[in-house]
């Protein structure tokens, strides 16, 4: 079992080296009409680095879910290949930065093999989490990217602090249902036919609420916003069994959107935009409408790689889809290779996602099984709020692809999402595995 | 929490499921509608990439031609057109900021190579790049050099040459041009308002009174309705009072009864106007309409670059019908509201060439594509059959008498007998022309030989003060020349 979950990890990894390897070869063969040795030497140092990972891991967590990293390192492998493709120095960036992911993926593997312990500090976390949040309206430091204040930059680091916080947000919510849970059934009550939990704990949900309203209007981030209030009403229904709770969150959250949609201009002018973007085709409506035409450009199969047009040929200056690095990268995936490529990527996030819920199934104690949900869950909602924005299911927002987007944050926060995920997935399929482990290590911990 | 976590995970299927459906809708729906949209210059930029066939005359000179700049994803095709203005109309122009026109614009779809759904999806497969497949015209490049320069010595104007038999166009010459590869520089200059408009192509997109080259159609109304026959005689005064006006002969001959051959050699206005009104409106129109009149001329150009020729009411911008008040006598002779284009008028004088019937006219003849090898060949096709054979032979011997003896003998070739009909309308005050009061339409149409028709022409010069048969006869005779010596 032990070495069978890691060797299944190792085989998982061969073919994603080989992919990015033969994409950088394709990206390669088309930009310089000759195929170098390069995209060879690339895809040796990436499979050199998933190896070395797979050794730790090996040591580590010889337990863990065999599949979550290498499906993590398939989606880093196709964000590669898709921004060495737009720019090679955006790609040199990135890979750097999945290094550093995969150094703080080890780090929080080391340091948090008791991830109990975030419990006991889960106060100091969930402010932590907020003062992220609220960073990049401080003066000095905050930055502001599309009207949105998504960035902080401090000396030459800069960074988005709605990806950390993202995680931070989800340790205190498991960790605060975990414990309150019962309580907010027990003492539910039924009025008007619809189940309300007991007032004085409707305050933690009021506060969440009232978070993500806030990042609405101030830091201007429907996106964070959707996904952080989407995750809390994903573990309140986990946690409590209670549909009514969600329709109640989801009532507020959309009277609150449409209270500020109505009052709040840029709110506003981003669900006009979002409904009705040939109003004004070359101004706010021109990146979305960027977006569906190089989807259609792409067809059932796609350009090829290589073969899309970001920019106007001719003139570099002239883009025709703006941010394709980083908002916009699916709608690229979906012109080069298609309404196949795109459902194949959607399909890599249902696995990630189908895993994450694996080890929250299997996870024995509360923390754990919550943890785990919460974790999956706000990593598939936010693929789901950047896709179905490219898309037009939802408002288009600024949150990033996860470990497919160009940039830092969402690489290195969320490699440490996949170790928490594996964190709690070996404990809990080495209890499976050994019946006496759990008592064993209360009695360790104690 | 399991059950709720299953549930949970079946709700994120549902989502992405969601997603997958909107990518679907855009990639492969909707594709189709998005790639259409104004405001989506990408099908622009990529037909830019991809190497537009060639277009050829006939003879196999390059009328266009796709000439690459740049490299890498920078590389694009630009239009050349190495025969400059000669083939400006009615080739038109290809590029990315100006989209195309004209033949470009019709024939668009071959020349980038886009080929069936099916055929696209398995090149995708296959990884086969997208290229354009060249045309091959049916321009006869040394007719429309003659057809031009004559033109330009003449006025503004137009000249069309059809193949009777086929529908080919051969030649189709409109003066002002103007150079399709100085359109970047010039394209605003040239769209500014002035008389010379050399972007509009005068053959298909500017309508003229017709004047007396429309008797043919009064005449083939009157014959086909059995209102005449060659022998019919009409008492033709001087002049005749028409709703109310003087309806006069030139220098108000009087001819007395007259045949058809008389009236037609000598143009008599007072002949047609009666016979028009003897023949009445619903003939009229009938046979107006089967030679082309009241409908989009069924030609390989697109619609923005053609017009409809018919009694054109300017205050609704409609053609009328025949149910509509006209003044029957003077449309019979070419005036009243009728205007019609060049095209038109050849189109009438190749259906009479052709024995009656009228084949639609064309510019292409074969598209060939990357390979070699013709993917499409031009099949002839009878647009409609507005006379019969033996009304076809009368108006013939009429249209000789024109040329022989009549007001067209500047159009006669040395041993050749031509068939034609001059036509002189007048446009006093036409603003096009600069307002003056001696201002004419000048025309000629015909064809030759007249046994046996290789070429049907219309030319027209406009704000001439001279006749038809001074003006435009000399053309048409030049042109034709010009076929059929390259026959």
């Amino acid at each position: 079992m032990k070495s069978g979950a890691r060797n299944r990890e190792l085989l998982a990894l061969i073919p994603v080296a080989a992919l990015l390897t033969a994409g950088f070869a394709g990206v390669f063969a088309q930009d310089h009409a000759k195929l170098g040795n390069a995209s060879l030497v690339y895809g040796a140092y990436f499979f050199a680095i998933c190896l070395a990972t797979h050794i730790y891991l090996r040591i580590r967590l010889p337990n863990a879910d065999p599949y979550l990293f290498p499906l993590a390192a398939l989606l880093t492998a196709i964000g590669l290949v898709m921004v060495y493709r737009i720019d090679q120095h955006l790609a040199r960036d990135q890979a750097n930065w999945f290094v550093i992911g995969l150094i703080l993926f080890a780090l929080t593997i080391q340091f948090l093999r008791d991830y109990e312990v975030l419990e006991r500090y889960r106060y100091l976390i969930a402010v932590g989490g907020l003062l992220l949040l609220l960073a990049p309206r401080l003066p000095g430091i905050g930055q502001q990217v599309n009207e949105a204040y998504l960035g902080v930059k401090i000396g030459p680091i800069a960074f988005q602090p709605a990806e950390f916080s993202k995680l931070a947000i989800i340790i205190f919510l498991a960790s605060y249902l975990r414990e309150n849970r019962e309580v907010l059934v027990v003492g539910a009550r039924r009025v008007l036919g619809v189940t309300l939990p007991p007032l004085k704990h409707f305050g933690p949900i009021l506060v969440v609420w009232g978070a993500s309203m806030f990042m609405l209007v101030f830091i201007r981030d429907l996106g964070s916003s959707l996904m952080f209030f989407a995750a809390f009403l994903a573990l309140l229904y986990v946690a409590t069994g209670r549909f009514s709770f969600v329709v109640i969150g989801m009532v507020m959250f959309v009277l609150g959107a449409w209270f500020f949609a109505t009052t709040v201009p840029h709110v506003h002018e981003r669900i006009e935009i979002w409904l009705h973007p040939f109003n004004d085709p070359l101004e706010s409506g021109y990146q979305i409408l960027g977006s569906i035409f190089s989807q259609a450009d792409g067809g059932l199969f796609g350009k090829g790689f290589g073969h899309a047009l970001i920019t106007v040929p001719g003139s570099p200056s002239q883009t025709l889809l703006p941010a394709a690095q980083t908002d916009m990268i699916y709608a690229l995936i979906v012109n080069e290779l298609g309404l196949f490529g795109g459902t194949g990527l959607v399909l890599v996030y249902l696995l990630v996602t189908a895993r994450g819920f694996k080890i929250a199934l299997l996870a024995s104690d509360g923390f754990s099984k919550l943890l785990a949900t919460g974790l999956t869950a706000v990593f598939a909602i936010q693929a789901f709020v950047i896709i179905g924005g490219v898309t037009r299911v939802i408002p288009l927002t600024g949150v990033t692809l996860p470990f497919v987007s160009y940039g830092g944050s969402s690489i290195v926060a969320n490699f440490v999402l996949i170790a928490l995920l594996l964190l709690v997935s070996d404990r809990a399929r080495r209890e499976a595995v050994e019946p006496g482990g759990r008592e064993a290590l209360a009695l360790g911990a104690s | 929490m399991n059950r709720q976590i299953i549930k949970l995970f079946a709700f994120i299927v549902v989502l992405f499921g969601i997603l997958i459906g909107f990518t679907s809708y855009w990639s492969v729906f909707d594709a189709k509608n998005l790639k259409a949209q104004e405001v989506n210059r990408r099908p622009l930029f990529e037909q830019q990439q991809i190497p537009r066939g060639r277009i050829l005359a006939a003879d196999g000179t390059v009328i266009a031609k796709s000439v690459p700049e740049g490299h890498g994803s920078a590389l694009r095709y630009v239009r050349h057109y190495p025969q400059g203005a000669l083939f400006g109309h009615p080739i038109g122009y290809s590029y990315m900021k100006y989209g195309q026109t004209e033949f470009e614009q019709f024939h668009n779809g071959e020349l980038t190579g886009e080929e069936s759904e099916f055929g696209s999806i398995l090149d995708q497969l296959t990884g086969k790049k997208q290229e354009g497949e060249q045309i091959v015209t049916n321009l006869d490049p040394k007719a429309q050099e003659v057809a031009l320069h004559d033109l330009e010595a003449a006025g503004y104007g137009a000249v069309v040459a059809i193949e009777p038999s086929t529908g080919k166009v051969l030649v189709m010459a409109s003066n002002a041009p103007y150079n399709p590869n100085k359109v970047p520089e010039k394209i605003e200059h040239w769209n500014q308002a002035g008389v010379e408009a050399p972007l509009v192509n005068r053959a298909t997109f500017e309508r003229y009174p017709p004047g007396s080259t429309f008797k043919v159609v009064t005449a083939a109304a009157g014959l086909e309705s059995g209102t005449i026959t060659p022998e019919t005689t009409i008492n033709s005064p001087g002049m005749i009072i028409d709703e109310g006006h003087e309806l006069a002969n030139d220098y108000n001959q009087d001819w007395g009864p007259i045949s058809l051959d008389t009236a037609l050699t000598n143009s008599v206005n007072t002949y047609f106007g009666q016979l028009g009104q003897k023949v009445g409106q619903d003939a009229l129109f009938e046979t107006m309409e089967k030679f082309g009149f009241n409908a989009t001329p069924p030609i390989d150009l697109p619609e923005s670059s053609v017009l409809e020729s018919g009694v054109y009411d300017s205050e609704t911008g409609k053609m009328l019908t025949k149910h509509d008040p006209v003044d029957l006598a003077r449309v019979a002779i070419g005036q009243e509201r009728l205007l019609a284009t060049p095209l038109q008028i050849a189109m009438v004088a190749a259906a009479v060439a052709n024995k009656g019937k009228l084949m639609k006219p064309q510019i292409w003849n074969r598209v060939i594509n990357a390979d070699g090898s013709v993917t499409k060949r031009l099949s002839p096709t009878v647009y409609s059959e507005p006379i019969t054979a033996k009304t076809a032979e009368e108006l013939t011997t009429a249209m000789e008498g024109v040329v022989r003896e009549g007001t067209g003998t500047n159009a006669s070739i040395e041993g050749v007998p031509v068939a034609g009909k001059t036509g002189t309308a007048e446009t006093p005050y036409s603003k096009a022309c600069g307002g003056g009061t001696e201002q004419n339409q000048g025309w000629f149409m015909g064809f030759a030989p007249a046994n046996e028709p290789k070429v049907a022409i219309a030319a027209t010069v406009e704000c001439t003060t001279q006749f038809g048969n001074d003006v435009a006869a000399p053309i048409f005779r030049d042109v034709a020349e010009t076929i059929l010596a390259g026959e």
